[in-house]
């Protein structure tokens, strides 16, 4: 086990430096006119010409993203009392070219949007995908599992900006049900409204638009799970003791079929915390997804850096998470 | 009475490509206490029939006709409730494959317990208690420790122990076994029947041995049905069925076994392959494969009859008694079921 964690984390670190590595090199292959957006337009030569030494944008890339890496993981010790006890990385991201604002700030205040956002819409689409997977699983051929592949065709071709734009138009405007933009604290009341009863209205439209493509898939993958273990000879085994049909369904065929579900859940999350770029679009969410799109619009690098990095340390995180749950609820892999 | 009562049984198949006559008439009894081997080639029908007396085939695109009297009592007419009720507890089952027929996710002990929960009121304490008591008995060594392990902690063998446990658990009159040692390898076969005819012993369950491996009836059966496209070709205590083999089929199957004494190049086999259920052959379903065919047998599909002299022998085809008797004498001769 531990020397499992040990190879998983040294992955990760690998993973981790590639992915930042290339997300650098990309944006120093674009071309673009940093330094006319960072000293301002019709600034001077010269103005731009301290603006990029400033920002230090006249040093070799290498030397860049060697100060960026630094000042992400350069160790700080962490002090209980006034005794330093161990040693955590820095986990600066910079400052963001175009307003000074510190990345670490922008990211802390974009990252609970995103992650209401994905959580909320996790257990949206589990809500729908569960029982239409397991009912069209159970009956095969009928109206329902016909009714159900339908649904699963359409939510799988629809575009989320389609489904989010017509939701905000039905939902939102015609019928006045739900509010169309903008997004409540969950805590506090910042900027006009909050709590959860405000935080939960806000984001039920963008939930169900982020939920429907994940519900779609979803269902259509436990539907094909449930199908194949129904067909499994242990299934045949618990029928021959005698067990009622809800017994077999929960206990041997459900248990089975939702193991890989699990699986797809970690990656699935992990690539929304990364935000969920037309969702939070539509319903103006000030979320991950909307500051990465500004910031590369605005090639504003050390933005797209913070959220690639943050993107990244969810994947990784939840794909572990993933493989420990995975271990504790299947005995072959706990004990192998 | 007897303990199991199955007559002109037949299970129909709905498929896309037309009704597949899985069971097409069959008929047999198994007293208490007893053993029935039923053999055949792979298709023949073995399994099926077990399947619809456990009442275990899908419900939907299967016909099902006849009688299966357990206790007197009507499977097939059983509603799902009273089934469930049998199944488990007076009757119970065991799978060709051990290595899937355990759920992977679940403890042995955790399944054994779920056996017994489901047939008696008892806690979860007793009903542990019961399942090691049954562990112990089928040979599984620590089965006290061993009941918290996984079913891919065991091997073939060891799984195969724990399906009979599971299906002993509750004392059942009878027990059916489908190809029970199929999948392992042959030390391990040996152990497992010899665990199933110990065990009957000691439960005094009626068991049911469907296989296609002639020595594990011979080993263990009383009573022997043979079976050829889901119809029965020959039916006889065991003992007359390998002195006296009366269907051609049957010579085929003795004559296909492997022999130690002689230096063959390869297998004697039954030339052919077996008829498509879904479209049988007239007549006699065995006639395109069988070298004493016939004009008759090419029309009339012999019926399932007493021989002459003995009444608790049956077969069913058209050759004449003198003929058979003679080439079983000579067949018998030549191969190994001499030995047997």
């Amino acid at each position: 086990m531990i020397r499992y964690l040990i190879r998983r984390v040294l992955w990760a670190i690998v993973l981790f430096v590639v992915v930042t590595l290339v997300t650098y090199v990309i944006f120093f292959l674009v071309p673009n006119d940093l330094a006319a957006k960072v000293a301002g337009q019709g600034s001077s030569q010269e103005a731009r010409a301290r603006a990029i030494h400033h920002l230090g944008l006249d040093r070799p890339v290498y030397v860049q993203y060697g100060k960026f890496m630094w000042a992400l993981v350069k160790p700080v010790p962490v002090h209980v009392g006034s005794v330093p006890v161990f040693v955590r990385p820095q986990g600066n991201l910079g400052y963001s070219y175009i307003r000074a604002t510190p990345v670490n700030e922008l990211i802390k205040s974009a990252a609970p949007v995103t992650g209401s956002l994905v959580f909320g819409g996790v257990i949206v689409w589990l809500l729908i995908a569960l029982p239409i997977g397991i009912l069209s699983a159970l009956r095969p051929r009928s109206v329902m599992d016909r009714a159900s592949m339908t649904f699963v065709l359409v939510g799988i071709s629809a575009h989320p900006i389609w489904i989010g734009l017509i939701f905000a138009y039905v939902f939102g405007f015609r019928l006045g049900w739900f509010p169309i933009s903008n997004y409540c604290n969950f805590f506090n009341h910042a900027g006009g409204c909050g709590g959860p009863v405000q935080w939960a209205y806000h984001l039920i439209l963008p939930w169900i638009t982020y939920a429907i493509l994940f519900a779609a898939l979803y269902a259509r993958m436990i539907r094909a799970n449930v199908m194949e273990a129904m067909t499994e000879d242990y299934v045949r085994t618990a029928r021959a003791k005698g067990a009622p049909e809800q017994r077999v369904l929960r206990s041997h065929v459900l248990r089975n079929a939702l193991l890989p579900v699990v699986t797809m859940l970690g990656m699935d999350i992990g690539v929304g915390l990364g935000g969920a770029v037309f969702t939070e679009t539509i319903y103006n969410l000030p979320g991950l997804g909307k500051l990465i799109l500004r910031a590369i619009g605005e090639t504003d690098l050390p933005i797209v850096m913070g959220v690639v990095v943050f993107a990244t340390f969810a994947i990784i995180v939840f794909n572990l998470i993933i493989d420990l749950l995975y271990a504790w609820i299947d005995p072959r892999i706990r004990l192998s | 009475m007897a303990l199991l009562e199955v007559n002109d049984l037949k299970t129909y198949f709905q498929t896309d490509d037309g009704i597949v006559k899985a069971v097409d008439g069959v008929s047999f009894s198994v007293e208490k206490g007893k053993t029935l081997g039923i053999v055949g080639e792979s298709g023949s029908g073995k399994s099926v029939t077990c399947l619809t007396i456990m009442g275990l085939n899908d419900r939907k695109n299967t016909i099902t006709s006849g009688e299966a009297l357990f206790n007197g009592e009507n499977l097939l007419t059983a509603g799902s409730r009273r089934l469930r009720e049998i199944r488990g507890n007076d009757m119970a089952m065991i799978f060709q494959d051990p290595m899937t027929s355990l759920n992977p996710v679940h403890s042995i002990g955790t399944q054994l317990i779920e056996a017994v929960q489901l047939h008696r009121d008892v806690s979860k304490k007793a009903a542990r208690a019961r399942a090691v008591e049954l562990l112990k008995a089928v040979g599984i060594p620590r089965a006290e420790r061993r009941a918290d392990d996984y079913p891919h902690q065991f091997s073939g063998g060891m799984r195969q122990r724990v399906m009979i446990a599971m299906a002993l658990v509750n004392d059942p009159d009878l027990l059916i076994a489908d190809e029970p040692t199929t999948a392992l390898d042959v030390t391990t076969q040996a152990q497992i029947m010899l665990l199933l005819t110990n065990l009957q012993e000691e439960f005094g369950s009626a068991i049911i041995v469907i296989t296609h491996d002639l020595g594990v009836v011979a080993e263990s059966a009383d009573d022997v049905l043979v079976m050829y496209a889901a119809e029965v070709a020959e039916q006889a205590p065991v003992e007359k069925l390998f002195r006296r083999p009366f269907h051609p089929y049957t010579w085929g199957l003795l004559g296909s076994l492997p022999r130690l004494d002689t230096d063959l190049e390869r297998l004697v086999q039954i030339p052919g392959q077996p008829p498509s259920l879904l479209r049988p052959p007239n007549g006699c379903r065995f006639h395109p494969r069988c070298p004493y065919v016939m004009d008759k047998c090419k029309q009339i599909d012999p019926p399932l009859v007493p021989i002459s002299d003995d009444p608790a022998h049956l077969q069913a085809c058209h050759l004449d008694e003198t003929t058979k008797d003679r080439e079983a004498a000579k067949l018998l001769e030549t191969t190994m079921a001499q030995a047997i």
